[in-house]
């Protein structure tokens, strides 16, 4: 949205960026505070036993140790994981008798120092009887498998869907078939998890420092654990460095720590180490999916049938449930007549499962658009063809799926066509072509993935706002949501500023702080600009309105003739007649000089609601080139061309862009959670689980179509997860493609090298 | 050892990092810590002018080298050369893998003042993001090294 004299739609460097440039910018663990003491964890080395016995005696008499807790000590309520599941998986967070995961908390020692805590968590013997483990989400389901949760009978912890589609391929002419693993992620956000407890304040509470997404959401649980009032707990976000969704939710070592500082009067702190990270941050993904697609022979898609069974890990919480939005989005961008699709979430002796960079989304899209491009090849159909032959028509929004989904505005075709056009689409076959006649090595894969899908997602699409003018014109603005990388400093003060016309640098942002925001849902899914951002624009609308009726009064002119002026406001079209904002503000406080009935502020707040969710939308291509020899993959280049509405600075939507196309392509190629037989993780830490660096990835060619939505004022749909949702199908399906003459149809994610070279060899034996 | 120009005297175990030593130490919190297994690379520092993890090292190994942090990057208010394309070139979002980028930067483009995307790519191979996608980290490297050449 560029407009003449408009600071929206260009790309405004961060407000951020100085303060973490010279190391000044304070994370949790950078926090100086007097009288800190070191919490650290006695963790389950065993994914499923009887704890028999604990004996602390001889960590208690480690130096420097203050106090080891176990259950017994703390006596803390019970984790309920998610509203929806039932109450008999529920976690102790500290555990009661049985471990059900490597990372099971068994035991806190808080000692004067971290080193001192971690030597003494080495001292406490923990006496095990091991149980049957399960790991294996399909395997979790079978009748007679080992029970997680005795008391909760079974393993299922929650099954939805559709039920039996009657005739669901009655009018196909073929149907494609394929098994698909969507496997599980770590987050892996730079800085690991933490938080700094200080008891005391306020008003006899606590206040705890946490790298979270979503302070407001921490409020209410600890005050419940704690047994204090919320206005007892005060929660602010510092710094946060990076959160991808494992850092929305409430963790039990929150509350063990909060617990513990509370228990000894003094501030505790627990930094997690990234080893730790790994067993105890939440993970994404992690469906077994059996997808069915039926299809006339000229392409034209019939129905769909999806049958998914997700991980949920040992304490089911909102990634037990995530599968729904895998369903409300497996629609995609197409006309299906009929779609069935029926899910299970399974509990198993893993790591609790949640919202990662997508969170059920990426799975609906990764489906879809590898089931499409199995049945083009099986019809003979070019995957571009073919998806133009079923997107849902620009002429149909606004629209409500099969599967529930109330699409906004969408124009699918044309994503794709500036996607084909930048790629060279022509070319890149042509050299295809080259490559597979020569039988060169290197043999070249084209992967195409169009996506839509959902933003501010169910619950999320309304959000607090509030904006306010002090007498030095300088403005605050107050969200619920609360950054942690995006840029919400820069992005929502260039909301202020267009609109108040004050200067960027006047205007600061107030976030991720309990105390000094009264209310908020925190930054997840997507949803901040469209909702936090439009609440700061309506509020912004409403100070200006305030301002002029004042000066209207004081100039006694009319409002409808004051407009922005220099640094305030003015009289149309006569600049002596005019007021600064620090002006209107003095008077706005004078009983003798505002009118009557008004404030003695310029201030404004409010909830802005959307009243439903958005739907950005994009199509991806991903070029690689494949060793047929090694199996290796190498993605050479990724064009994107992702539609998240109306863009207010492009800098920031490209930065979103790129970084979810990274980990998106590392899902595709490299990044997997895996356990041995016994429910040991085998990628337990940096070392083992692969995350790129910029050497295994190529720099990225984006670029933006802009279909506005009306749910907004800006016009802004969400574009924190797109790149993900687009990319990892898109290079999935490249690497198939690469492939494809030797006969070979799939090969699960990760496309690493073993599995590729594999896969050629049972076609192709050397 | 010098840390960012002063002289700096302290008694450690012989099992304190030098990164512990950098944030515990010397309160120089702007050093970070992402992984424990030399995989990440957010403890970037310069020691004697050369990139090293600084949780590779005990801090004892450090004695009598020349330590230089983030904080000691800039020359006053002025921001070094890749400090300020970092900035223009949107190179850092959550901003904790930031300074050891920096740093490892800074060093590379010591070894190779004109390198080619690749040269940047693999000489940043040891430092993890998972915001940026390295796009604009890579694009801000060979920026600096057009700033500095000018």
């Amino acid at each position: 949205m560029t407009t003449s004299g408009s600071i929206l739609g260009h790309p405004v460097r961060r407000k951020e960026d100085p303060g973490i440039l010279n190391g000044t910018t304070r994370y949790f663990d950078d926090l100086a505070v007097v009288g800190l003491v070191n919490i650290a964890f006695v963790r389950s080395t065993i994914a499923h036993a009887h704890i028999e016995s604990i004996d602390t005696s001889e960590a208690a008499a480690m130096p420097g140790v203050l106090a080891v807790y176990t259950a017994d000590d703390l006596s803390l309520p019970d984790q309920h994981g998610f509203l929806m599941l039932p109450p008999t998986a529920n976690r102790p967070p500290l555990a009661r008798g049985t471990v059900r995961f490597v990372g099971d908390i068994v035991a806190a020692v808080v000692a004067d120092t971290r080193t001192h805590a971690i030597d003494a968590v080495e001292m406490v013997v923990v006496d095990y009887d091991p149980l049957p483990a399960v790991m294996d989400p399909e395997a979790a389901l079978v009748e007679g498998s080992p029970l997680v949760h005795e008391a909760h009978g079974s393993n299922l912890a929650i099954g939805m869907g559709t039920g039996e589609v009657d005739d669901i391929f009655g009018d196909a002419d073929v149907v494609v078939t394929q098994r698909m693993h969507n496997q599980r992620l770590a987050g892996i956000p730079m800085e690991n998890n933490g938080i700094v407890a200080v008891p005391g304040e306020p008003d006899g509470g606590i206040t705890v420092w946490v790298p979270t997404q979503a302070p407001h959401g921490l409020q209410a649980p600890l005050a419940t654990v704690l047994g204090l009032e919320p206005a007892q707990v005060r929660v602010v976000a510092p710094a946060v460095g990076g959160g991808f969704g494992p850092k929305a939710g409430d963790y039990v070592e929150f509350q063990i720590v909060a617990a513990a500082a509370m228990r000894l009067g003094r501030p505790v702190k627990w930094t997690e180490t990234r080893s730790e990270n790994l067993l105890s941050m939440i993970q994404g993904r992690g469906q077994v999916q059996h997808v069915e697609l039926g299809l006339k022979r000229d392409g034209t898609i019939t129905g769909l049938r999806v049958r998914v069974v997700g991980e949920a890990g040992a304490y089911p919480a909102i990634g037990a449930f995530l599968p729904f939005f895998t369903q409300t989005m497996s629609q995609g961008v197409y006309v299906i007549p009929k779609i069935e699709f029926n899910w299970q979430s399974a509990i198993t002796n893993t790591t609790t499962t949640g919202a990662y960079r997508g969170a059920g989304r990426p799975e609906a899209a990764a489906l879809l658009e590898r089931i499409i491009d199995i049945a083009a090849r099986e019809l003979g159909i070019d995957p571009v063809e073919i998806r133009h032959k079923n997107f849902i028509p620009a002429a149909d929004f606004p629209l409500t799926t099969l599967t529930g989904a109330a699409y906004d505005t969408g124009e699918y075709a044309k994503a794709l066509d500036a996607a084909i056009a930048a790629a060279g689409y022509d070319e890149l076959r042509a050299d295809q072509r080259a490559r597979r006649e020569r039988g060169d090595t290197k043999q070249l894969g084209i992967g195409i993935a169009s996506y839509v899908e959902i933003t501010a997602p169910v619950g999320l699409h309304a959000e607090y706002g509030a904006v306010e003018v002090h007498e030095d014109g300088s403005v605050t603005a107050k969200v619920g949501t609360s950054a942690h990388g995006q840029g919400h400093e820069t992005a929502f003060a260039m909301i202020v500023a267009e609109l108040l016309g004050v200067p960027m640098d006047k205007v600061t942002l107030v976030q991720s702080d309990t105390a000094l925001v009264p209310r908020g849902q925190g930054t997840m899914g997507s949803r901040s600009l469209q909702t936090a951002g439009s609440a700061v624009w309506r509020a912004s609308e409403m100070v200006l309105e305030q301002a002029k009726q004042l000066a209207a009064h004081l100039l006694e002119a009319s409002p409808d003739d004051i407009v922005l002026g220099e640094g305030g406001v003015q009289v149309a079209g006569v600049p002596t007649s005019a007021l600064t904002w620090g002006d209107l503000v003095r008077a706005a406080r004078d009983d003798s000089k505002r009118p009557e009935g008004m404030a003695a502020e310029l201030a404004a707040e409010l909830d802005f609601d959307a009243g439903q969710s958005s739907f950005p939308f994009g199509s991806h291509i991903a070029v690689v080139e494949v060793d047929t020899d090694t199996g290796r993959v190498e993605l050479v280049r990724h064009i994107a061309v992702d539609d998240c509405g109306r863009i207010l600075n492009p800098l920031l939507v490209a930065g979103q862009q790129h970084g979810g196309i990274a980990q998106g392509a590392a899902q595709a190629l490299f990044e997997e959670i895996r356990y041995d037989e016994d429910g040991n993780p085998i990628t337990g830490n940096l070392m083992d689980y692969a995350i790129p660096s910029a050497a295994e990835l190529p720099s990225f060619e984006v670029s933006n179509t802009e279909t506005p939505t009306p749910l907004n004022p800006l016009g802004a749909k969400g574009i924190g997860e797109s790149g993900t949702i687009g990319s990892t199908p898109a290079v999935h399906n490249a690497v198939i493609d690469a492939l494809s003459h030797l006969g070979i149809r799939h090969i699960d994610m990760p496309c690493t090298a073993e599995k590729v070279w594999r896969a050629i060899q049972d076609v192709h034996p050397a | 050892m010098t840390v960012n120009g002063q002289p700096q005297a302290h008694d450690v175990e012989p099992r304190v990092l030098l990164v512990q030593y950098l944030r515990e130490e010397s309160g120089l919190t702007g050093t970070k810590i992402g992984c424990d297994t030399s995989s990440c690379g957010a403890c970037t520092v310069l020691l004697d002018g050369e990139s090293v993890k600084s949780c590779t090292i005990f801090a004892a190994q450090a004695d009598g080298a020349a330590i230089t942090t983030i904080e000691g990057l800039a020359n006053g208010d002025e921001m070094h050369p890749v400090q300020q394309a970092f900035h223009e070139n949107h190179g850092l979002q959550c901003g904790f893998c930031t300074a050891g980028m920096v740093m490892a930067a800074v060093s590379l483009l010591e070894e190779v003042p004109n390198p080619t995307e690749s040269d940047v790519r693999l000489g940043l191979e040891g430092n993890l993001c998972r915001c940026t996608g390295y796009h604009n980290i890579v694009k801000s490297v060979l920026a600096a090294a057009e700033m500095v050449r000018k």
